[in-house]
């Protein structure tokens, strides 16, 4: 059966004026897809174009040149308040740092999404308890982010990223600001997402060790793809497990 | 949905920067509470004015003698407020009784009665009827016949003045059940026939009482107390005697107009009447006429010039508050560009992060106006009562309050909560 694409990048180019008529291009025609159910790497460097690259495949930003379908629609023609609408539904970011909303409860924080959404207000708090039971955030739900370790924030982020059923979810080093021990519980959600619930995931990282967990890996380097290869997770696993 | 989620985030953050938020809002407490004061106590004393006027009645005209203006119809309803100080009245400036009857003949149609009252003691300097230790404070008032009955006094006991009363101006008087109250322990009856004594000016008089009216809290009438200044009724010669005028003229009265007259025309040939037959050669002084219809115009107009102008200064500071506001929210907007950045990335629309940062300025502002509305209504109802009208706050000012804080919620929270709204979502993320 043939499995339907997600993302579809083709000859992406982002150009950054840096006062006219200095154009600086920091992606130089990128290409790459990811099926449904994927769980895809995009390494690099810092100054490899990631951050970029995130921002076009989060619908933050637009390319200055390509073309870029995310779960079949044309990102490159949205407006802005489609590309809003767009991030709302079909893509959950998981962030470094976090970003939760400061002064509402986590329970709250993963509503967001929800309420942007325009669900009700019992369906959305319903949807809420039941993602945070998910990843173990059970007992914390009324917990303000502040009273939260960084394991816990991050746990809450990934529920609120699940939100809305989003087409990819998007993480960007989600284990970038914890320790080793913390960053493989939220590495072990992301594996649960995937091969329980078949979610799609892209992640965003600088660490070639961390890239070696998912099943393909997209390495980036000065703005351009320079070698797709296989992950390592089930080896690893089988590691684990042995 | 939105709306409410909005309120409840405008609240959290409220909250979280308490002394700020206090602070912000002063200023529309400030601005709101000292419209609200202003209006309450510009409508209290319309209210009041009007009230005391139209007791008086419509078809009612105040003649006075008055001097003369320096230039020739200055103003169109004859009253001049004394432009220049010229001489002394005298005797021969005043109304005789002559050119009264001469005008009420001549007028016979217009005027139904002249009302004439002399005043002894009024409201400033009042007199006292004192028995044992107790003393209750009295206007002495001289009334002819005409003008007793325009009082439409409610009779409790005794009589109201007849005939040989005012003819033989007998030292009889009517006093108020207050006054009885309070130095008769309310024995209405046995007071008729008493004699009692009434310092006034530093003199004595004595008269007898032959009625009680019911005291009815005049609308215009200088403190509430349980012990209110009431009036002390004598018969108008009784009185002219006591001040030494009896064989004098007037120098002030109050025609009561028929039901058919023009009061504001007549009011002119009433001056026209007297200033050219009598006092086209008197150097000083002529006499003015103006009808309570028009009096109440020019005080109503006056008033609420009075009231407009305090009112624009106290927007002022309302608007000075609004720019409180204002920066605050610029203040917030920038503490919290991560957050708006993050709610971006979820999927808030530019539409909805405006909203959130409106609401959260018409919040600001609501509470602010709601507080201010308060101090306000309770400000204006302090300085009311203690000029001792009764207060009458205006539903309209309410509205006024409620509106106005919602309009600078919105106008001042506009700005920034646009410049939220137009942030660039990745710059907002990355922002520390």
């Amino acid at each position: 059966m043939e499995q339907k694409t997600m993302l579809d990048l083709r000859n992406i180019h982002k150009s950054f004026f840096i006062g006219t008529p200095n154009e600086f291009e920091v992606l130089h025609g990128v290409n790459f897809n990811v099926k449904e159910g994927e769980f895809v790497s995009i390494v690099g460097q810092s100054g490899s174009g990631k951050s970029t690259l995130m921002n076009i495949i989060g619908a933050l930003d637009r390319p200055t040149d390509g073309e870029y379908t995310l779960d079949g629609v044309d990102i490159q023609k949205a407006k802005d308040h489609e590309l809003s609408i767009l991030r709302n539904k079909k893509i959950g970011f998981v962030f470094q740092t976090y970003n939760l909303i400061a002064r509402t409860s986590a329970l709250k924080n993963v509503e967001l999404p929800m309420m942007y959404a325009g669900m009700s207000k019992g369906e959305r708090a319903d949807k809420a308890r039941f993602l945070l039971e998910e990843v173990g955030m059970k007992d914390r739900m009324m917990h303000k982010p502040d009273e939260l370790s960084g394991g816990q924030k991050q746990r809450v982020a990934i529920a609120r990223a699940m939100a809305n059923d989003p087409a990819i979810i998007l993480a960007d080093e989600p284990t970038g600001a914890l320790d080793s021990a913390t960053g493989r519980l939220i590495m072990d959600i992301f594996h649960k997402l995937h091969e329980e619930q078949g979610k799609t995931i892209v992640l965003i990282t600088h660490s070639p060790e961390l890239s070696q967990e998912t099943e393909r890996i997209i390495t980036l380097k000065d703005g351009s793809i320079i070698g797709e290869s296989a992950g390592n997770w089930q080896g690893l696993k089988a590691k684990e497990d042995a | 949905m939105l709306f409410t989620e909005n309120i409840l985030v405008a609240l959290a953050g409220l909250k979280a920067n308490i002394m700020r938020s206090l602070l912000t809002m002063l200023g529309i407490i400030i601005g709101i509470a000292s419209v609200i004061a202003i209006m309450t106590v510009g409508n209290s004393i319309t209210i009041m004015v009007n009230q005391t006027m139209q007791d008086l009645g419509a078809n009612n005209l105040q003649m006075a003698v008055m001097q003369k203006s320096q230039e020739k119809e200055s103003t169109d309803t004859g009253m001049n407020y004394g432009e220049g100080y010229v001489r002394e009245m005298t005797d021969s400036d005043l109304i005789s009784q002559e050119m009264l009857d001469d005008f009420t003949t001549e007028y016979k149609d217009n005027v139904q009665y002249i009302m004439l009252q002399e005043t002894i003691t009024g409201s400033w300097e009042p007199g006292k009827v004192s028995k044992g230790n107790k003393d209750a404070k009295v206007n002495l008032l001289g009334l002819n016949a005409d003008a007793l009955k325009f009082k439409k006094l409610d009779m409790i006991a005794g009589r109201q003045f007849i005939g040989h009363d005012y003819k033989e101006a007998k030292k009889t008087c009517i006093v108020s059940d207050k006054l009885v109250d309070r130095l008769y322990k309310g024995d209405y009856d046995s007071v008729i026939g008493k004699e009692i004594e009434v310092t006034a000016n530093g003199t004595y008089y004595k008269y007898y009482v032959v009625g009680v009216y019911k005291y009815v809290q005049e609308s215009l009438s200088f403190g509430v107390s349980d012990n209110p200044t009431t009036d002390l009724y004598i018969p108008y010669d009784t009185a002219r005697i006591a001040t030494h005028k009896q064989n004098k003229g007037i120098d002030y009265c109050n025609i009561v107009t028929t039901i058919d007259t023009n009061n504001d025309e007549f009011a002119a040939q009433v001056r026209d009447f007297f200033n050219v037959k009598y006092y086209a050669r008197n150097d000083a002084y002529e006499v003015a006429c103006v009808s309570m219809a028009s009096m109440m115009d020019s005080m109503n107009s006056m008033i609420s010039m009075i009231q407009l102008a305090l009112t624009v200064i106290a927007a002022i500071s309302l608007l000075v508050g609004g720019i409180g506001v204002m920066n605050i929210m610029i203040v917030s907007i920038t503490e919290r560009t991560k957050e708006i950045g993050t709610r971006k990335a979820l999927g808030a629309t530019n539409g909805s992060i405006r909203l959130q940062f409106i609401t959260e300025s018409v919040v600001i502002c609501l509470i602010g106006g709601a507080i201010g509305m308060l101090a306000g209504v309770g400000l204006g109802t302090f300085a009311v009562k203690m000029m001792g009208y009764e207060a009458a706050v205006s539903v309209e000012s309410i509205i006024l309050a409620v509106g106005v804080s919602m309009a600078v919620g919105v106008f001042f929270g506009y700005y920034p909560a646009n410049k939220a709204a137009k942030l660039n979502p990745i710059d907002a993320l990355r922002y520390e």
